[in-house]
């Protein structure tokens, strides 16, 4: 979108500045239209299927309007030459892939077939990625601030909840296997978010005045990081699996421990272990925000007259927020991810019906579980970089 | 002379670790006796459906494999996008970039299982997806971190780009390079320990199977050999990035 003459010639294909990308996707979309899977029909929920792409969709007068409207989405986005116009076009495509999807699975679908299951396929996933980088890099362009991300993303979360919500998907293999763990979904849900929060506050309320130590205390810097960057080496199903026999250990030692839920299997060694994965990004995130204080103002509030408890408060603090706050950001993330983990040790979390669903090999059963996860992290990544940019922006 | 005491004492201590990781790897019945100590009803103490020496090297081979052709894929995509031809896909490639880092990677083990099937495949494609992302930020993390004036004596004095690149921008930012393979492998041994529950061969399965039989013994046997690889991999691989950093005597 710039205009400035460059001091080099610019060779012809640059001339659309930033258009490679959104092309390059169009033709993805299109390719995707035409020729991958779009649904597969699967005899029941563990056999593969036979896939259709839309084309070849039995129901051609939904399959063939589908796949032009998509194919025009595709091709408005790689013309564009407003990065609004691309934006809209790749929304306009998501979503109607989104619809076409739960439409397409009603028509799909046999009628009175009581075990056959209609699955998402490659194409698919590759149309609402494809539409989802369009939007991404027009988003990009139009340089918006993170209030209009948040908004942004917490609309696109939105929508397609208001179409779960709607019951157009309820003949997707995905929603069948909400339908039928629809009470221990939202268990596990919370479930999910006691793990993250559980294991989050106490590595704030724990790391954040250790880092603040760290940070005066140059001696138990190296020590306090090296020690916590060992923990974070090691992998999460081994972490989980270290921490059930101390914990077991604990629980038998003292019966009374046992009574009040420390064993060595559920949620306890999971919380312990997210804790400690927690620590190293609170705690050298702490101490890289107050380095990054100039002694020059922490000088000038001491000359102004400010104990050494306001100058904390009003001064360092402050500064430091923001790197403390992509620290939080790290943890949040990484938690959400690690929590799925700890369904191994009977944890509960989204992670059951990824387990579950890997062990009866019903691949729409570990989506159930992975889906909620990826959306809960991005979800938390959109929302605390934008805090953290305001954090940044805002005057000290 | 205390820098000298601290290098022979971490060296002592990697040499330590190297030769305990080794006995339980070749010799795993030597911790028969405190294992035994935690199993119940006369379990077996000791893994034994598999060698732990083969289940290392599959373990090992998996994430080798995937760690490689991440660097390589990322180096070049990397590279590409901070020469001017690639420079419109910078903004793009951050952003894609820091949104991959979201995705959990058992998340993405998760996908990978509908698109490959079982086995080691899933758990490739995972690993190598997953990698690609540190690799990818740190390679441009280093090659924008190179002075621009360092680039433009170089450019004075004649060197054609490709040589800049090899000679100049690349070692520079090697040391953040290699920091970037680093968070990358050890989440990959990490994300491949998982992947033994959709069939891949590794260390991982001594944890699930301990897991299944409610046998702590193997958890903790299995726990330790995953640990102690993860840990023993990023001491070497620090090893590798503080040598990078020092500057070369002409």
């Amino acid at each position: 979108m710039t205009e400035e003459p460059t001091a080099r010639p610019v060779p012809e294909g640059a001339a659309a500045e930033g258009r490679g990308l959104a092309r390059l996707c169009a033709v993805a979309a299109l390719l995707a239209v035409g020729f991958a899977p779009f649904l597969a029909l699967q005899p029941n929920r563990i056999v593969s299927g036979e896939g259709f792409a839309l084309p070849a969709l039995p129901a051609a007068w939904l399959g063939l309007p589908l796949a032009a409207v998509l194919a025009a989405c595709a091709v408005v986005a790689a013309l564009a030459h407003h990065a609004a116009v691309q934006a809209l076009a790749g929304a306009a495509g998501a979503l109607a892939a989104l619809l076409g999807a739960g439409l397409a699975a009603t028509a799909l679908l046999p009628a009175g077939a009581t075990l056959a299951r209609v699955s998402l396929g490659s194409g698919f996933w590759l149309i609402i990625g494809a539409f989802g980088l369009i939007l991404a890099d027009a988003l990009v362009k139009l340089r918006g601030g993170p209030l209009a991300r948040i908004t942004f993303a917490f609309a696109a979360v939105g929508a397609v909840l208001v179409v779960l919500a709607a019951g157009l998907w309820n003949d997707l293999s995905i929603m069948r296997e909400y339908a039928a763990n629809r009470d221990s979904f939202w268990q596990q849900g919370a479930r999910h978010l006691v793990l993250v929060g559980g294991s989050l506050a106490p590595a704030l309320l724990l790391g954040i005045p250790l880092g603040y130590l760290c940070h005066r205390q140059a001696a138990a810097r190296g020590a306090v990081l090296a020690v916590l960057s060992v923990i974070q080496t090691v992998p999460s199903i081994a972490m989980f699996g270290l921490m059930m026999a101390p914990l077991a250990a604990l629980a038998a030692a003292y019966p009374a421990l046992g009574a009040a839920g420390i064993r060595g299997i559920g949620l306890t060694p999971a919380l312990v272990a997210l804790f400690l994965y927690s620590l190293l990004p609170v705690v050298a995130n702490t101490v890289a925000g107050f380095a990054a204080v100039p002694p020059a103002v922490v000088e000038a509030a001491r000359g102004m007259g400010m104990g050494p408890l306001r100058r904390l408060a009003s001064v360092e603090w402050p500064l430091a927020f923001p790197v403390i706050v992509t620290g939080v950001r790290i943890v949040l993330v990484q938690n959400i991810g690690l929590a799925a983990v700890a369904a191994l040790i009977g944890a509960g979390g989204f992670g059951t019906f990824v387990f579950r669903g890997m062990g009866q090999t019903a691949m729409d059963l570990v989506l159930l579980g992975a889906v909620p996860i990826v959306i809960l992290a991005f979800l938390a990544a959109v929302v605390l970089d934008a805090v953290a940019g305001r954090a940044r922006g805002r005057p000290a | 002379m205390i820098a000298q005491r601290r290098r022979l004492l971490r060296i002592g201590a990697a040499g330590i670790a190297v030769a305990l990781f080794a006995v339980m790897v070749l010799a795993p019945e030597a911790f028969e006796r405190p294992l035994a100590a935690l199993t119940k009803f006369g379990q077996p103490a000791i893994y034994d459906r598999d060698s732990i020496l083969a289940l290392t090297l599959s373990h090992m081979g998996i994430v080798a494999a995937a760690s490689l052709a991440a660097l390589v894929i990322a180096l070049a995509i990397g590279i590409f996008v901070t020469r001017p031809a690639g420079a419109q896909y910078l903004p793009l490639a951050r952003a894609v970039a820091n949104l991959g880092q979201t995705f959990p990677p058992i998340a993405m083990l998760a996908v990978a299982v509908p698109l490959t099937g079982f086995g080691a495949r899933p758990t490739l494609v995972a690993l190598f997806a997953y990698g690609l992302l540190p690799i990818f930020e740190n390679t441009i993390a280093g090659l924008k971190g190179v002075s621009p004036q360092v680039v433009e004596a170089a450019r004075g004095m004649g060197m054609t780009g490709r040589r800049i690149l090899r000679e100049i921008e690349l070692p520079l930012a090697l040391p953040v390079i290699i920091a970037g393979f680093r968070v990358s492998i050890i989440v990959s041994i990490g994300t491949a320990t998982i992947g033994s529950t959709v069939g891949a061969k590794g260390l991982g399965e001594i944890i699930i199977a301990g897991l299944q039989a409610d046998n702590l013994a193997y958890v903790l046997q299995g726990g330790v050999l995953v640990a102690m690889l993860a840990i023993l991999v990023d001491l070497g691989l620090g090893f590798l990035e503080r040598r990078a950093r020092q500057p070369r005597s002409a």
